[in-house]
Formats: structure tokens, C-alpha cells, sequence
């Protein structure tokens, strides 16, 4: 990807992308605090960062409507807090605590929501994809204008289940939006060592699916594609394919050393493709925030932030009794 | 106040480390992401990025330090404002970890809850095993086969209620590989039996999607063999939800189809997936033997919120029963059926064993001992108060199932009955199982494979030492 442009001046409000920024901005913020309480040893087992793709989940829910359903990978922080999920509930169940969305028996591969319409964090590679398919499947059954959101990653496109929900998806017409995001690396194998056909969204081609790459650095160009998508499926006209390529900061997860790319190749991303930079760069030179503005949504993003970490700290571990409950409904 | 940098934990086991090297030195501005320095875990060397930024106001831990306790202060961060001084008055003590553990006494599991009883239960006599029938005498009865059953049971219920459809290979159009499902696509049209694409894996986890979002999927497998391909949406997607979403998100689904040996279809298609499914806490499992039972159990198991596996048996699917022709007919799960009373032995099983037990028990009979024959129907939750109520009756328990013999479902029964009743055991228990081979094609081999009738006689004249 080259390097960014002067950005243009594009034709949204002010309020719009303050509230991309702040969303874009809680994210990074939460996760770098959840890599602090792992680091502290607060959080324990596996914990998969979302900075860097934050442009992603906060382009694609600005095109969803209440009622849509989201659905995502492990790597889940990000979708949760873009849901409405509060960042206390997912901080403490990455913690283990009672506080947690999932009462600590989940964890950060595990959580889920009902009210706010996620059905999680799936820690098995793919699993998602069919499980989104059938969520859609649901909502056409029952004769709503419902879509489903089911995100998944360049290494979870090369599951076979995820072509097998491909073809029932437009066989039987459902409204679900597949958003690969492609940030390059499974785990340690880049897309060039594991993928033949470059184009993830293309080979949804070969089941009828229409689909694009989106710049997933961009926030606004992803919500123009979501907003595209999303109507086409609430219209009727079955799946969709997004491909946001986009990149992570951090390592596969928190024990990762990242060896497989040079520290250069990181660097050049940060500083030349953020998107949350490029925000910033809007709204300042659009004339929508001052530097004391979003001095002043860092520090309230900081609070809660930080609210949610001291609540994770505090909310005591779950009941002994907890190991024999939710087994069966 | 001054911000300390705690010695990070890089690996879920990690517990020291060696503080390789800094990228940064005191004086440093720092921003968010910023590399710190480097640090060998037990795994690899990895990068350290500031959380805050600041100015690094002291380094604390020296690099090329081995050995560096997680949560040891490393370096202190300085905001705007700040300067050196102010260290000082920094607390010095790193946060505590993970909250303390394993100080409380941590709940029995559940053996170990069981094993409480038996004790008190030898000196006091044992409470006959006397179920509750499962229609009331006098109930008219009709007779049916174990697919007319199957297949009513399932338009009952998708009549009663909207959310209920069927999905798998061939259930529509072709009206079911083995017609259970003859005559629904007529009566309930394309959007409630849905024909999928031979794509286990993909309608496995569609359906568990679909259970989430409101429907009572029932899924048909066109014989449990080919559940394998789609094992990991079936245990991993739909046994463990509920739990792990803390409650909030149940499950309704049904899978069913075929399961065990049919007749010469050699190794790939004849095994039984009693043991398998019945290992996985969050599954519930049946394994009807009788018409009724296929009748009843299946309408529980479509009501029932939870993810259910229904083991059926083509070989079974043609046999006639006499069923009670009563509306809305149901059976519970976990309730075991008395098939025979009997004061010598106590014969288990379920499923197409049961044939076995049942012709074992009149052949023994005819030579004067008389077996108790338990029909366990639900293999998960199971009936083991029925189990131990007839053992401590007859003293001696021969168990029959056709699926192979390590970790078998007679084994974890054996298992229970040595825990709860060991002191009224009079024998060994023997667990009569499938052999252990792969499912040969030949006839005679394959006859040989499985249990018999005459092993079950065999096993009960062991126990009874006659």
C-alpha cells in the first residue's frame, strides 16, 4: 500500500468523524491497556490484539442497523466495544472476573451478548464463518431485514467451511456480509506464503458471490463498501464479500514475537497508514476538532479506559459454585 | 505521580524473564506503541512497547538482567510535569497478580459427591426399582415401525411449532435417504425441509448459527459417520456455548440419523457414536430402541434446549412396535425403561442392543434364570439410579452395546456401579462390546465383529457362575 495522501476533504460532518475517531480511539486505548493487565499477568492464556484494523469493525457497524447480528474470530475486543458492549464487562472477563459478559467462563476468545447482538469470539479458526451463515439463515426464515455481520481473517480463508457457507449462503439467498479482514499474517505465515490467488474476496466468485477490496486503513472507505454491501443484502440479493486489508501492530497474540516481518515493515505502517491518524488529520484540517478537542477525547477515552481496568482488577473471580452452572439450559 | 514499568509477562507461562536490552534511556520521550526494549521469555526474544507515554524517568532494572521476576518495577515513566524528584514518592510495590487462588476449598466434583452414598446405603435394604409407566394402563395402542415413528414425531412437532425445520442430504426431494422423512416436503414445502449440499461441516455449523438465531434446526445426518466431518461445530460450537457465554446463549438443536453398524457396509459406515457423543458435557444423547421410545424420545429432544444427538439404527428403522396412540406423546430424558423384571442378573443396554438382551433374557429364561433387562434410552443424561437400584437386587450386571470396547459406554458404567454398589456386586461386571476391529466387509467376519445373543448368554452363565 502506498503511502497516504494529503487527505481530501470528503463529504461527512464533523460529528460523523468524531464519533469514527472516538470509536477508532477506545479501541486502541482498551487494548493497549488489556496488553498492560497481560503484561501484569492479570490476563491470562491467549489474548489477540485488534490494533491497527480498527478502521475495520468501526467502518462496517457505522452501515448496521439494530437487530443485525455481529460475529467474529478471537481476535474480538474491537467488534465488542463497536456492538455497544460495555468495556467493563469485556475488560473483567478478560480478567476472569464475575463482572465479565461471560461471568469469567469465557474469557477473551469467548464472549458474547445477546442484547447488543453478538454472538461472539470463536476460538476455532473459521468456526464463525457457517455459524454467521446460519445466523442469517434465522433472519430469512423468519422474513425480517435483518444482516448479519460475520468477520473473519486471511487464515480462516483458507478453511474449507468457510466455501461450504459460501455456497449455502447464495443458495439460499442470506443476508450475510463476509468481512475478511485481511491484515496480511496468519499468525506467523503471510497471505504470499499460504494463499495461491492474492484476491481473498475473488474466490467468492466461484459460488456467485459479488464482493471488493476495501482500503481497511480508511474508515471512510470502508463504510462506503459496508453501506453497499449491507443494502444489497437487506434488499434481497443475497451474500456479500468485503476484503479490508488492513494491518496489525502487534504480534499474533500476546506471545508472538513477530519474527516473520522486520520491525521496518511496522513502523512504515504506523506512521505512513494509521487510521486513526488519518482521522485526526480530518477532522483537524477540516476544521472539526482542535488539537485541544481531541486532547480533550483522548483523556475521556483514557477514563474509561481505565475505569474498565480498575473494575476488571476489582470484580471479585466467579463463585466456586460457577464450575457447575450453564451446562445445560 | 510517577508511573512504574512492570517486568511484563509475554507468554501465557511465563514467569521471569532476562531484560535483554533497552531501545530507550532515561531522558527519553516516549509515545504509545514505542519499543521499550527487548526481553527473552521462555519462548523467544520479544519487543516491549510503552503503554503511556512520557519520559523515561529511571531505569531501574539494568539490561543483560537475567532472571527478572513478572511485575518487578523495571523503569519509571514520567508525565508532563514531572520531573526525577518525584520518583521518590512513587510506591515502590509492584501490583499484586492474579488474584490468590486454590486458598478456598474448591467445590467436590461430582464422583466424589456420589461416592458419599454408598456407605450408608449397604446396611439399609434397597428400594425396589419400581418406574413410573410411561402411559397409563389401558392406553390404545397401535403398531409402527421405528421410521413411521420418527417420522411422525417429527411432523407433530414441526406442526406445533414454526421455528422447528429439518435440514441435511436428501431429506427433501428424495423424501430422506432412509424415508424418515417421507411426505414432509409435501406438507411443510422447501422453506422447513431444506435440502442441503454434502457439506457437513458448512450445514453442521449453519444449523448451530440458526439455533442461535431463534430456530430449532433439526439436523439430519445421513448416518452418523459423516458427523465426523463436522465434530468440531458439534462439540466446539454448540455443547460449549451456553457455558461459555455465562448463560446467555442456549442451543436448540436436534442431530440425528443413523448410527452404528448396518448391514455390509464395511468400516467407514458401521460405527457406533454412543461412547463418542456421551463423553461431552453440554451434549445431551438418546438412543431409542422401540418405536415408542423413538416417538417419545424425539419430540423431547426437539423441545428440549439443548444441543441433543439421536442415534438411531437403520436395521431398527423397520421393525414394528406397539406404540400408544396418544396425542402429544412424549417421553422423558434420563428415565430408563424395564423391559423384563428379573431377580438373577441385571442386563444393560440400549439401542439395537437390546435385541440382544431382550432374546438373551427369554433363551435364559428357558434354562431358569431370570435377567432384569434395563433399557437405558438415554445414554447422557443416564438413568444410573435405575442401574444401581437393579444391581443391588440381582448382584451381577452384564452390559451390551455394539460400539467398540475401550472407554465403551458399558465401561463408565462399570465405573459408576463400583463406585455406588461394590459391596452388592457378587461378580465381576462384564462389558460386552463390538470387538475391537475396524467393521470388516465379509459376511462371516463381520458377523463375527459384533455382539451376539449367544455372547450375552454366555456373559450372564459367567456371572451367575452357572
Amino acid at each position: 500500500m502506498a503511502a497516504r495522501k494529503a487527505a481530501e476533504k470528503p463529504n461527512i460532518s464533523g460529528d460523523e468523524l468524531t464519533l469514527y475517531y472516538r470509536q477508532m480511539l477506545l479501541i486502541r486505548r482498551f487494548e493497549e491497556k488489556a496488553g498492560q493487565l497481560y503484561g501484569m499477568g492479570l490476563i491470562g492464556g491467549f489474548c489477540h490484539l485488534y490494533i491497527g484494523q480498527e478502521a475495520v469493525v468501526v467502518g462496517m457497524e457505522a452501515a448496521a442497523k439494530e437487530g443485525d447480528k455481529h460475529i467474529t474470530s478471537y481476535r474480538d475486543h474491537g467488534h465488542m466495544l463497536v456492538a455497544g458492549m460495555d468495556p467493563k464487562g469485556v475488560m473483567a472477563e478478560l480478567t476472569g472476573r464475575e463482572g465479565g459478559y461471560s461471568r469469567g467462563k469465557g474469557g477473551s476468545m469467548h464472549m458474547f451478548s445477546l442484547d447488543k447482538h453478538f454472538y461472539g469470539g470463536h476460538g476455532i479458526v473459521g468456526a464463525q464463518v457457517p455459524l454467521g451463515a446460519g445466523l442469517a439463515f434465522a433472519d430469512r426464515y423468519k422474513g425480517n431485514d435483518n444482516v448479519t455481520f460475520t468477520y473473519f481473517g486471511d487464515g480462516a480463508a483458507n478453511q474449507g467451511q468457510v466455501y461450504e457457507a459460501y455456497n449455502m449462503a447464495n443458495l439460499w439467498n442470506l443476508p450475510v456480509v463476509f468481512v475478511i479482514e485481511n491484515n496480511q499474517y496468519a499468525m506467523g505465515t503471510s497471505t504470499k506464503r499460504s494463499s495461491k490467488s492474492p484476491n481473498l474476496w475473488e474466490r467468492g466468485a466461484a459460488y456467485g458471490i459479488k464482493g471488493e477490496m476495501v482500503d481497511g486503513m480508511d474508515v471512510l472507505a470502508v463504510k462506503a463498501a459496508a453501506e453497499k454491501a449491507v443494502a444489497a443484502c437487506r434488499a434481497g440479493e443475497g451474500p456479500y464479500i468485503l476484503e479490508a486489508m488492513t494491518y496489525r501492530y502487534r504480534g499474533h497474540s500476546m506471545s508472538d514475537p513477530a519474527k516473520y516481518r522486520t520491525r521496518e515493515e511496522v513502523q512504515k505502517m504506523r506512521e505512513e497508514r494509521d487510521a486513526i491518524e488519518r482521522v485526526r488529520e480530518l477532522l483537524i484540517t477540516g476544521g472539526h476538532a482542535s488539537d485541544d478537542d481531541l486532547k480533550a477525547i483522548d483523556k475521556e477515552i483514557k477514563a474509561v479506559v481505565n475505569e474498565a481496568a480498575d473494575f476488571a482488577r476489582e470484580s471479585p473471580e466467579p463463585a466456586l459454585e460457577e464450575l457447575w452452572t450453564d451446562i445445560y439450559a | 505521580m510517577p508511573t512504574e514499568i512492570l517486568m511484563p509477562a509475554l507468554s501465557p507461562t511465563m514467569e521471569e524473564g532476562t531484560l535483554a536490552k533497552w531501545l530507550v534511556e532515561e531522558g527519553d520521550s516516549v509515545a504509545a506503541g514505542d519499543i521499550l526494549a527487548e526481553i527473552e521469555t521462555d519462548k523467544a526474544t520479544m519487543e516491549f512497547e510503552a503503554v503511556d507515554e512520557g519520559t523515561i524517568g529511571k531505569i531501574l532494572v539494568e539490561a543483560g538482567s537475567e532472571g527478572v521476576k513478572v511485575n518487578t518495577p523495571i523503569a519509571v515513566l514520567l508525565e508532563e510535569g514531572e520531573s526525577a524528584d518525584d520518583i521518590e514518592t512513587a510506591a515502590a510495590k509492584p501490583e499484586a497478580g492474579t488474584a490468590d487462588a486454590g486458598a478456598e476449598e474448591a467445590p467436590k466434583p461430582q464422583a466424589e459427591r456420589a461416592a458419599e452414598a454408598p456407605a450408608a446405603a449397604k446396611a439399609a435394604q434397597p428400594a425396589a426399582y419400581a418406574p413410573e409407566p410411561d402411559w397409563p394402563e389401558g392406553t390404545e395402542m397401535k403398531s409402527m415401525t421405528v421410521r413411521e415413528a420418527l417420522r411422525e414425531a417429527l411432523a407433530e412437532e414441526m406442526r406445533r411449532d414454526d421455528a422447528v425445520f429439518l435440514m441435511g442430504e436428501e431429506v427433501g426431494e428424495y423424501e430422506g435417504a432412509y424415508k424418515i422423512s417421507q411426505g414432509l416436503l409435501d406438507e411443510f414445502g422447501a422453506r422447513r425441509v431444506v435440502d442441503t449440499p454434502i457439506s457437513e461441516i458448512g450445514f453442521t455449523g449453519l444449523g448451530v448459527g440458526a439455533a442461535w438465531g431463534g430456530l430449532r434446526p433439526v439436523v439430519e445426518f445421513m448416518t452418523f459417520n459423516f458427523s465426523m466431518q463436522a465434530v468440531d461445530h458439534i462439540v466446539n460450537s454448540a455443547a460449549k456455548t451456553l457455558y461459555m457465554s455465562g448463560g446467555q446463549l442456549p442451543c436448540p438443536i436436534v442431530f440425528r440419523g443413523p448410527n452404528g453398524a448396518a448391514a455390509r457396509v464395511a468400516a467407514q459406515h458401521s460405527q457406533c457414536y454412543a461412547a463418542w457423543y456421551s463423553h461431552i458435557p453440554g451434549l445431551k444423547v438418546a438412543m431409542p430402541y422401540s418405536a415408542s421410545d423413538a416417538k417419545g424420545l424425539l419430540k423431547s429432544a426437539i423441545r428440549d434446549n439443548n444441543p441433543v444427538i439421536f442415534l438411531e439404527n437403520e436395521i431398527l428403522y423397520g421393525r414394528s412396535f406397539e406404540v400408544p396412540d396418544i396425542d402429544d406423546f412424549t417421553i422423558p430424558f434420563g428415565k430408563a425403561r424395564l423391559w423384563r423384571e428379573g431377580k438373577d442378573v441385571t442386563i444393560v443396554s440400549f439401542g439395537i442392543g437390546m435385541t440382544y438382551a431382550l432374546e438373551a433374557a427369554d433363551k435364559l429364561a428357558e434354562e431358569g434364570i431370570e435377567a432384569e433387562v434395563l433399557d437405558l434410552r438415554t445414554l447422557r443424561p443416564m438413568d444410573t439410579g435405575a442401574i444401581i437400584a437393579s444391581v443391588q437386587k440381582t448382584n451381577r450386571l452384564v452390559t451390551v452395546e455394539e460400539g467398540f470396547p475401550q472407554n465403551s459406554v458399558g465401561n463408565h458404567i462399570t465405573s459408576v456401579v463400583m463406585e455406588q454398589a461394590f459391596d452388592w456386586l457378587d461378580a465381576p461386571v462384564i462389558n460386552l462390546c463390538g470387538k475391537d476391529v475396524p467393521m470388516p466387509y465379509a459376511a462371516n467376519l463381520e458377523k463375527l465383529a459384533l455382539v451376539t445373543t449367544d455372547e450375552v448368554v454366555e456373559a450372564v452363565k459367567k456371572v451367575t457362575y452357572r
